[in-house]
């Protein structure tokens, strides 16, 4: 940056500065949180915490379980949002404000509310779903999909911003293809960054939820489990959280590399 | 939001759009790509409204509905009365304070960040690192993030037993890791990076040449900051600082992980109220909830007038 050659040199020290205490912000608490889990075993360095993790059969259980969950949110979702912003884009620009008022409900209503109304709403006829484990499933996934979808939406939205939709569609169309082919096999490919993205993110998102998953599931998803083994177990919570870190990380980098694939190096406000 | 575990992250900015008509005639539609015309139109975009409607409407609209009905399902303001009872009102207060104090605190120095990676004359891949820093941090919120923080600043954390030795016990100076303070400490941790993410695009879109005429006509550093760049800026740090505010406010994990339910939070309060072991009254959970929202809906309407005005000028 041109900047460097500008800036004098008390603004860069000032600058450093203001980096490093953001540096230890980010950085002392998983330092700490790795150094306790590490000290399970009195006196010395040792990984019996992540052992007895790992060795858990819950902790295989629960992690699937909200990654199952996690992969069903991204196809819900996914299947929910890409015809509908591309049929926006192409044939409806009219309800576009209506779908982005949609789409950003849960700035509005907190998780916590959400489960909340899904509660109520579905724990009595004519929409009993709260009684059986695969009805709070759907409510699970559902929940999900409403958390992600500013996301979701906003990536695929932007990725559709970059391909012609218009044209694509017209050219399929005049070498006789119907809807079908054309969303399978035009724009669900041309999508595939965005939506990977995406889909990185929803992981992210899921993987260690807690509010939704501790109302519908309880202890079977991977954020009740944690939260519960940490009560208990100092150590091997600590040793969990940096799993869980690891894989926010992972998921975030992968996110971000693909985004950035998506949408042309563009940090878009809201595309991270 | 997030704390809910799932921080929401930055809040997708859409294209500015026109006012929907109601009911708009299914012959408005560009007169292309045909599939059919008519009412098959509309059919594209069923699922996502039947969708919306089943599991964001509705669930809404029944906590609304729920909290002017009495247990008879009869009309009855006696549950939003009950709002105003000291405890509640404390809630919604130590809520509120705790999501305008981490948001203010994490928006100064969200921008402080941003603008040290930015414009503060670092390298190039400082403004990287520290982006992706914050994508990660963002994301991570409630329960592990309450389990490093314990770690970190509970009674045996790290820094406590380190700051100890070093002659300074934190906990005998009135620091409590559980209380207001340490949660808003920890809130911080998404908070801040949450804010250089959305902060940070504004930065960047300030035009160098809009410096350069400052400079021409004579401003000083702090002309050109007070009278172009802060104006500028000034919906887009107002509109962060909302979200930020609706991402604390929102938050549910982080608290029920760090205090054990112990801290009188609004979105606590709730969560119990859905276990059914604190309070006895049903349609004061929907109240609660509807109050949560309407301070919600407040913030994004702000938010949404803000976002509109500073998107005319990032225009790139």
């Amino acid at each position: 940056m041109d900047q460097n050659q500008r800036a004098p040199l008390r603004q860069r020290l000032v600058s450093w500065l203001i980096l490093l205490l953001g540096g230890l912000y980010f950085f002392v608490p998983l330092i700490a949180t790795i150094d306790f889990s590490l000290r399970a075993r009195k006196g010395v360095l040792s990984v019996l915490a992540y052992q007895r993790v790992l060795s858990d059969p819950r902790f295989a259980s629960a992690f699937t379980f909200s990654l199952e969950m996690a992969l069903l949110t991204v196809v819900v979702g996914v299947i929910l949002v890409v015809p509908t912003a591309y049929w926006i884009r192409l044939r409806l620009p009219q309800l576009r404000p209506v779908v982005e008022f949609v789409t950003l409900m849960p700035f509005v209503v907190p998780a916590i509310v959400l489960v909340f109304g899904l509660i109520r709403v579905f724990s009595r006829p004519p929409l009993l779903l709260t009684n059986s484990f695969t009805g709070t499933q759907i409510l699970l996934v559902a929940g999900y999909v409403v958390l992600v979808l500013p996301y979701l939406y906003r990536a695929v939205d932007t990725g559709l911003q970059a391909i012609d939709i218009r044209t694509l569609t017209e050219a399929a169309q005049s070498l006789g293809a119907g809807w079908w082919v054309i969303i399978t096999q035009i724009i669900f490919p041309n999508l595939r960054s965005a939506i990977l993205s995406g889909a990185f993110l929803t992981i992210t998102i899921v993987m260690g939820e807690l509010t939704m998953a501790s109302f519908l599931v309880g202890l079977k998803a991977f954020g009740p489990y944690m939260s519960q083994v940490g009560q208990n177990r100092a150590y091997e919570g600590a040793a969990l959280a940096v799993i869980s870190f690891a894989l926010t990380w992972a998921f975030t980098m992968l996110f971000q590399f693909v985004g950035r694939r998506a949408l042309g190096g563009d940090q878009a406000f809201g595309a991270r | 939001m997030s704390g809910n575990s799932s921080v929401p992250p930055a809040i997708p900015s859409f294209s500015e759009g026109r006012a929907a008509p109601a009911q708009p005639s299914p012959e408005s539609p560009p007169h292309r790509a045909r599939p059919g015309g008519g009412l098959m139109v509309w059919i594209g975009v069923a699922p996502f409204f039947i969708f919306a409607a089943l599991f964001m409407l509705l669930p809404s609209f029944s906590l609304l509905v729920g909290s002017f009905r009495d247990t008879q399902g009869h009309f009855t303001l006696e549950n939003i009365r009950s709002l105003f009872t000291p405890s509640i009102l404390s809630a919604y207060s130590i809520s509120i304070r705790i999501s305008l104090t981490t948001a203010l605190g994490g928006g100064l120095f969200g921008f402080l960040l941003a603008y040290a990676v930015i414009l503060g004359g670092l390298p190039r891949w400082a403004r990287d690192a520290l982006l992706t820093f914050s994508g990660v941090a963002s994301n991570f919120a409630g329960v592990p993030l309450a389990f490093a923080f314990v770690a970190t600043l509970g009674r045996l954390g790290m820094v406590t037993v380190l700051l100890k030795t070093l002659g300074v016990d934190i906990y005998e100076i009135g620091f409590n890791l559980y209380s207001f303070w340490g949660l808003s400490l920890t809130y911080m941790y998404f908070q801040f990076p949450l804010m250089v993410l959305i902060i940070a695009p504004a930065l960047e879109g300030l035009k160098r040449e809009w410096r350069e005429a400052a400079e021409n006509l004579g401003a000083s550093t702090w002309d050109y900051w007070r009278m172009v760049a802060l104006p500028i800026l000034t919906p887009s740090i107002l509109g962060a600082i909302i979200l930020l505010f609706g991402n604390a406010f929102g938050a549910y994990a982080t608290a029920l992980s760090l205090t054990g339910g112990l801290i009188n939070l609004i979105t606590i309060l709730i969560g119990a109220q859905i276990m059914g072991d604190v309070l006895y009254n049903p349609g004061l959970g929907y109240a609660l909830s509807f109050g949560m929202i309407v301070i919600m809906a407040l913030n994004m309407a702000i938010y949404y007038i803000l976002r509109r005005r500073s998107e005319r000028w990032l225009r790139r």
